[in-house]
């Protein structure tokens, strides 16, 4: 019977990002769709599956990160690398999944490196390391300068002068100024395949013998241990497959927009708790309300464009108003009292 | 509980699902609700009465910057200077004949935005991008462009890759070009033969100059004795910075920065007792207006720039004053590139006799090839003219303060 109703649940979230994908596609096809918004479908695709990563972090393994648009940010670099030295040499269909595979797992090997240390730690603790961390790869990336030419990779944390390149060469990062003419090869459709893949890998993962493990972790450690659960190992699992998601929505990024800068709007802790409040609104362990609150809260602000400036007190109002009726006890109560009226009536 | 739960997801898919399509309706009303660029637009439109305003064909120009946030004064800059423009324009007649509106966008200085901006402005009818105004912003918006082959004219982004498209045109010097001529100005001069250079190594904008910079000082006979940068995040104290600058036994000390932090080089750079030549590039004007800042720090500090407020031709003097009244503040750099950049549009289109009910890619294809033959004069520069690298070819000004105000340096 739960199993049963697990089953429905998973497939109404499925149901609904199909859903938007069927009902966009076809206001796109039929020309009803304006190109304002058609450009806001990929950003809030990728933006709800960080949202889902970091649900899956902060929500069942119960570790606050606030430096989880870091992975966005490696997975967005090392992809981006990877296109723009194999833009010629392969065709866009196979560098683009490759790209992924590289984005993914360098970002899922950074996950597992950095989790090491900070996975002994707990609460606050692990909030500012993750925070710290973020910052670190932010600020490491601005230094890199990197580029290729016949002689091969040439890498300096100083200038691009260092690199010493061939006229022939190459600048692929070129330190503040980022990555720039990486090929847009992200779409709505794969955005949307790689939203399912990373819901399908996450919600399969809370529901497997794993993700018990793991939701054990969360409510009680202790307990978990004594029980013979490995801590570390399920702590570590959770964590690695969050960044590599994380990794996933950084390519999406990377290719979708191409001038790529390692900048606080886009890999700060700000980005980081943009997507934190995105997490909470839609409710802490709630991977389906993840997706849809990224959604909702990326367009808002664009859809209050007319308002001009008042959008970002507007944009502020709604993220109080959906808190209190969120979480708020008199307005649980009260959302309580109307549903059960409503559901009387109808009954 | 379970069931509430799926009911406010329901609900919530419901809301989101309104919400898109609410969105997709919306271009209707956009063009009712506009800036006031286009409300007074037409007010002048009422009052000339031309044979294009009677038709209601309008050519409609766009611009892109960051209008809130810490970068706002460019943005705004731009933006206003834009609309400034354009009423003026409307009220001597128009373009052909035909008016012009305006809209202004905020991106909020990041590309991700500037490309929303766009396709925004795109759904309300733009035909000429005047934008974007930063540079990392302007390179993800020309990719947009060269899709739809629509014409853009960038104020003030000056990294190098910005032009990369045939379709994108820019007002400013670019970055390179900025530091090739500081360097080949001060070697010329023989202004000092020990440069040390401070630059904000997180901004595309410093950077991109310090690089040409220095590897154009070699071939102009003087040696960079220190090059230290500094970041976004610790722009506060520059006494490091300063300290190494002052032991390499520095001349002169080039600063490819914004004025804000070049105000507080200059305050610690005098109490420490360090007195080099201070050289400044565009970023540099507005440093007269930085509030609390003892300008007779400045006294003798130089600078490559484009545009001084207080330059005293017509043509600026009627800027700043219709500027100041309108906007209560006095225009930079940033201002008079897109204040220059409508005129230029406005000339070639009159050069090529083109009219509002061109198609977007022909009006693009009408501009592109007459950019190139034109010479156009502004706020920035008195000749301007164009390749299809889409660089502008114009002299670089060097300014001096001297008594608190621009002096043109020998």
């Amino acid at each position: 019977m739960a199993a049963k109703k697990r089953l429905r649940d998973n497939l109404i979230t499925y149901g609904i990002v199909i859903a938007l994908y069927l009902i966009m596609e076809i206001l796109m096809k039929t020309g009803n769709l304006s190109s304002h918004l058609k450009g806001l479908l990929v950003p809030m695709t990728y933006y709800a599956i960080i949202a889902v990563a970091l649900n899956l972090c902060v929500g069942i393994l119960g570790e606050l990160s606030i430096g989880h648009c870091g992975f966005m940010c490696i997975g967005a670099f090392s992809s981006a690398v990877f296109s723009k030295l194999t833009q010629n040499n392969i065709p866009t269909a196979p560098r683009f999944f490759l790209a992924f595979v590289i984005g993914i797992a360098f970002a899922a090997l950074f996950g597992f490196l950095i989790g090491i240390p900070v996975l002994r730690l707990k609460g606050d603790y692990l909030a500012i390391v993750t925070l710290a961390f973020g910052e670190i790869i932010k600020n490491v990336i601005n230094a890199i300068y990197f580029g290729v030419d016949s002689k091969g990779p040439h890498i300096s944390m100083n200038n691009v002068m260092e690199l010493g390149m061939e006229p022939d060469g190459q600048v692929v990062i070129n330190g503040a100024m980022g990555i720039t003419g990486t090929p847009r090869d992200a779409n709505f459709t794969i955005a949307i395949v790689v939203l399912l893949l990373s819901l399908f890998v996450v919600l399969n993962l809370m529901n497997s013998r794993d993700g018990r493990a793991i939701m054990a972790v969360r409510d009680n450690s202790i307990a978990a241990e004594s029980a013979g659960i490995n801590v570390t190992r399920y702590k570590m699992m959770a964590f690695t497959i969050s960044a590599a998601i994380a990794g996933a929505a950084g390519v999406l990024f990377s290719h979708n927009i191409t001038s790529l800068t390692a900048t606080s709007q886009y890999f700060g802790y700000n980005a980081s708790i943009m997507i934190l409040v995105y997490v909470v609104l839609g409710g802490i362990g709630n991977i389906r309300g993840s997706v849809i609150a990224a959604a909702i809260l990326y367009l808002l602000p664009e859809m209050l464009r007319g308002l001009n400036t008042y959008r970002m007190l507007i944009y502020s109002i709604v993220l109080i108003v959906m808190m209190l009726f969120n979480w708020a006890p008199a307005a649980v109560q009260w959302r309580q009292k109307v549903a059960h009226k409503f559901i009387k009536r109808n009954a | 509980m379970k069931k509430m739960k799926s009911l406010v997801s329901v609900m919530a898919a419901t809301a989101l699902l309104a919400g898109t399509i609410a969105g997709c309706g919306g271009n209707a009303s956009n063009n009712a609700a506009s800036t006031n660029g286009e409300s007074t637009a037409t007010e002048t439109a009422e009052g000339t009465a031309s044979e294009g305003a009677a038709s209601g064909a309008t050519f409609k120009i766009g611009s892109i910057g960051p209008l809130t946030g810490g970068a706002a004064a460019y943005g705004l800059a731009v933006v206003n200077s834009v609309e400034l423009a354009v009423n003026e324009i409307n009220a001597n007649g128009g373009i052909n004949g035909y008016q012009v509106e305006m809209k202004g966008e905020d991106d909020e200085l990041n590309a991700e935005k500037s490309v929303n901006a766009y396709n925004t402005l795109k759904d309300w009818g733009m035909q000429f991008l005047v934008g974007s105004t930063t540079s990392a912003c302007s390179l993800a918006v020309s990719e947009n462009t060269h899709e739809d082959n629509m014409f853009q004219l960038t104020p003030s982004a000056s990294a190098a890759d910005c032009v990369n498209y045939d379709n994108v045109f820019r007002v400013c010097f670019s970055d390179p070009n900025q530091g090739l001529a500081s360097a080949q100005y001060i070697g010329s001069h023989k202004l000092a033969s020990k440069v040390a250079i401070i630059y904000d190594s997180s901004d595309v904008y410093s950077s991109g100059i310090y690089q040409t910079f220095a590897q154009e000082a070699p071939n102009q006979g003087f040696e960079v004795v220190s090059a230290e940068a500094f970041t976004a995040d610790s722009k506060t104290d520059f006494s490091v910075q300063l300290q190494k600058a002052k032991d390499a036994g520095a001349e002169l000390l080039f600063l490819p920065i914004y004025y804000t932090e070049a105000s507080l080089i200059l305050t610690q750079a005098n109490t420490m007792g360090f007195a080099p030549i201070f050289f400044g590039v565009d970023g540099m004007d507005g440093i007269l207006t930085v509030e609390n800042f003892d300008t007779s720090l400045a006294e003798g500090l130089m600078l490559l720039t484009p545009f001084a407020a207080d330059a005293t031709d017509d043509l600026t003097v009627n800027y700043v004053k219709n500027y100041q009244e309108k906007y209560g503040e006095t225009p930079n750099q940033f201002g008079a590139d897109a204040y220059d950049a409508v005129y230029i549009i406005k000339q070639c289109l009159e050069e090529a006799g083109a009219t509002p009910d061109m198609s977007v890619s022909d009006l693009c294809e009408a501009v592109k090839s007459t950019i190139v033959k034109i010479t156009a004069s502004g706020l920035t520069s008195e000749t301007m003219t164009w390749d299809a690298s889409g660089e502008p070819n114009k002299e670089p000004k060097a300014v001096v303060i001297k008594d608190g105000a621009y002096v043109t340096a020998e």
